[in-house]
């Protein structure tokens, strides 16, 4: 993982195609997306773009039936080689999903959960998770409001903070890419703002990249965007391009509310 | 449309239908109160008759004078012995069986035989357990008669039901949860004993402490493989039996003095039943506390 090559993306796919079963969920999708920035898929619901999402930290795997080909490179390295750690891979490709899912621990807990889960038992001093707590809750902007019950379970949480906990879950692992699964749809419009407003801050520092359907939220929150449409990435450009200018008359009629 | 008032009247049709809807619901709810009343009907009858041998002294003191006097210590710690044995022996199977099925196992020909086979076993009538415990532990594994042969035989009958009652619990811990786990890279095994095992506990323990009702009741899979007509032990000691010992059992020794002695005390046989009875009552009562006290301290 240490010498990467420099590229300017950190996820590269090469006609990927997935089937579940026989039912042909993604076709020769072709997209890079960028280092550091956040980048956004929309397009109707059943496109593809979560399964999109899934494949790029295996999650998909883990469901039966699932036959993908074509080519995955994450930090430059193909994903699907035989020699692929789906552990290490997973550290470094974080996921945030629709519902928040703070698991039924303590805040504490979940915050340290990843850390404990990849080191040898006793080997973890109280300091140190005390400080991956605190950084990695300060990052989302949780510390303050929590910091005096971080003994209290994690369930107990309004949702805007349980989703800001799943988020800070994976940081104290560092994680290079966070994918966002629709981690708003969940919420009213005050905690999306707030959700928003985290994924802004830590732009630069991950590379984000968010399925939503809310058309407004990619906007808002996103330097590129892609649109699929049955499978298949439609368009991908610069964010104001492709709402301002689309080159496809499918993006077009979408953006414009014709169909999805 | 200017009487207002008899806008929502009821028609002769919607007064029908208000009929039914009462005659209905007290159908059901009689159908539902005769759940009930067997139950109370047995105890109130069984306590009723059994009322002046039981005592203390009648659990603790051994069948005597061809067990038509005395108390029921010796079947009653067999019938311990049984149920304790075949549930270790089937608890750590059907339990790991059952995280093997629904955790990591994918839906392929051969989860489906073992699906198969599980519901499969749980319909087997009790008397072919029997049989089939004669022939494999008693008679092929040549264990004899006795209490490791008897408490297998019922350890194979309580499986099913243990891995179908576990797979439950098991299915009922979120999704959620175990994507959470995989997300931040954790093993499958990681994500069973962190998130899933905690979180069904008490599902799984509740499917186990039920079947102690049913290894204790059943009297034809250890007829053959285990439990004897009479036996001595010495009162007032636990470990009176041995593994390979022949044992006498509660659900037998009721068959066998209500059905094999003559001129047996009226009040013995209906005293046993109550002692059984009041067993699996207890236990089930035990199966609620645990779910109830384990489930107050899960919230998700």
């Amino acid at each position: 993982m240490s010498t990467v090559a420099p590229s300017i993306f950190s996820i590269e796919t090469k006609d990927l195609n997935l089937w579940y079963g026989s039912f042909q969920a993604l076709k020769n999708v072709s997209v890079n997306i960028r280092h550091g920035q956040i980048s956004a898929l929309i397009g109707p619901s059943g496109c593809g773009k979560t399964t999109l999402l899934r494949c790029f930290n295996r999650i998909n795997e883990s469901y039966g039936y699932v036959t993908t080909k074509g080519e995955i490179k994450i930090l430059g390295q193909n994903i699907y080689t035989p020699d692929t750690s789906l552990i290490e891979l997973r550290k470094a490709v974080g996921m945030v999903f629709q519902r928040p899912n703070p698991l039924p621990i303590s805040i504490y807990e979940n915050v340290v959960f990843g850390l404990r889960i990849h080191s040898s038992y006793g080997t973890l001093k109280k300091s140190k998770l005390d400080d991956a707590v605190e950084k990695a809750l300060r990052e989302v902007s949780l510390w303050d409001g929590l910091k005096d019950r971080l003994h209290t379970r994690a369930t107990t949480l309004q949702l805007e903070q349980q989703q800001k906990l799943c988020i800070a879950r994976l940081l104290p692992l560092k994680p290079e890419i966070i994918l966002m699964d629709e981690p708003c749809s969940a919420l009213d419009t005050e905690a999306t703002l707030g959700i928003e407003e985290l994924m802004l801050s830590l732009a630069g520092r991950y590379t984000m990249l968010i399925v939503t359907h809310n058309m407004a939220q990619a906007r808002r929150v996103s330097q590129e965007c892609a649109f699929m449409l049955l499978g298949e990435v439609v368009e991908h450009a610069r964010t104001e391009d492709l709402f301002l200018t689309p080159r496809e008359p499918r993006t077009a009629d979408y953006i414009e509310g014709r169909y999805g | 449309m200017n009487d207002h008032h008899a806008v929502f009247q009821a028609t002769p049709l919607t007064r029908r239908k208000q009929c039914s809807e009462v005659i209905a619901m007290v159908v059901f709810l009689l159908m539902t109160s005769l759940i009930v009343l067997p139950l109370l009907l047995i105890v109130g009858y069984l306590v009723y008759q059994a009322w002046p041998i039981l005592s203390l002294d009648f659990l603790l003191t051994s069948p005597k004078h061809g067990m038509r006097a005395g108390g029921i210590w010796s079947p009653l710690l067999g019938t311990v012995y049984l149920v304790v044995l075949s549930l270790v022996i089937a608890t750590p199977i059907g339990v790991l069986a059952a995280v093997f099925l629904n955790e990591y196992a994918r839906d392929n020909w051969f989860t489906r035989i073992v699906n198969l086979a599980v519901i499969n076993l749980a319909g087997v009538p009790s008397i072919v357990h029997a049989l089939f415990g004669l022939g494999a532990f008693v008679l092929f594994a040549g264990l004899g008669k006795s209490i490791l042969a008897a408490s297998l035989t019922l350890a194979i009958m309580t499986l099913p039901v243990i891995i179908a009652s576990t797979n439950e619990a098991l299915a009922a811990v979120p999704m959620a949860f175990r994507e959470a786990c995989w997300n931040v890279g954790a093993t499958r095994w990681q994500t069973i004993r962190h998130i899933v095992l905690p979180n069904s506990m008490s599902g799984i323990l509740t499917g186990v402490i039920l079947q102690v009702s049913r290894a204790a009741g059943e009297t034809a899979p250890i007829m053959f493989t285990g439990a004897v007509f009479f036996k001595a032990i010495r009162e007032g000691h636990l470990f009176a039996y041995g593994l390979f010992d022949q044992c006498m059992a509660l659900s037998m020794h009721l068959f066998t003095i209500s059905t094999q002695v003559p001129d047996v005390p009226k009040a013995l046989p209906y005293g046993i039943a109550v002692v059984l009875l009041s067993t699996v009552l207890a236990v089930n009562a035990l199966a609620i506390i645990v779910r109830v006290y384990l489930r107050s301290r899960k919230k998700w």
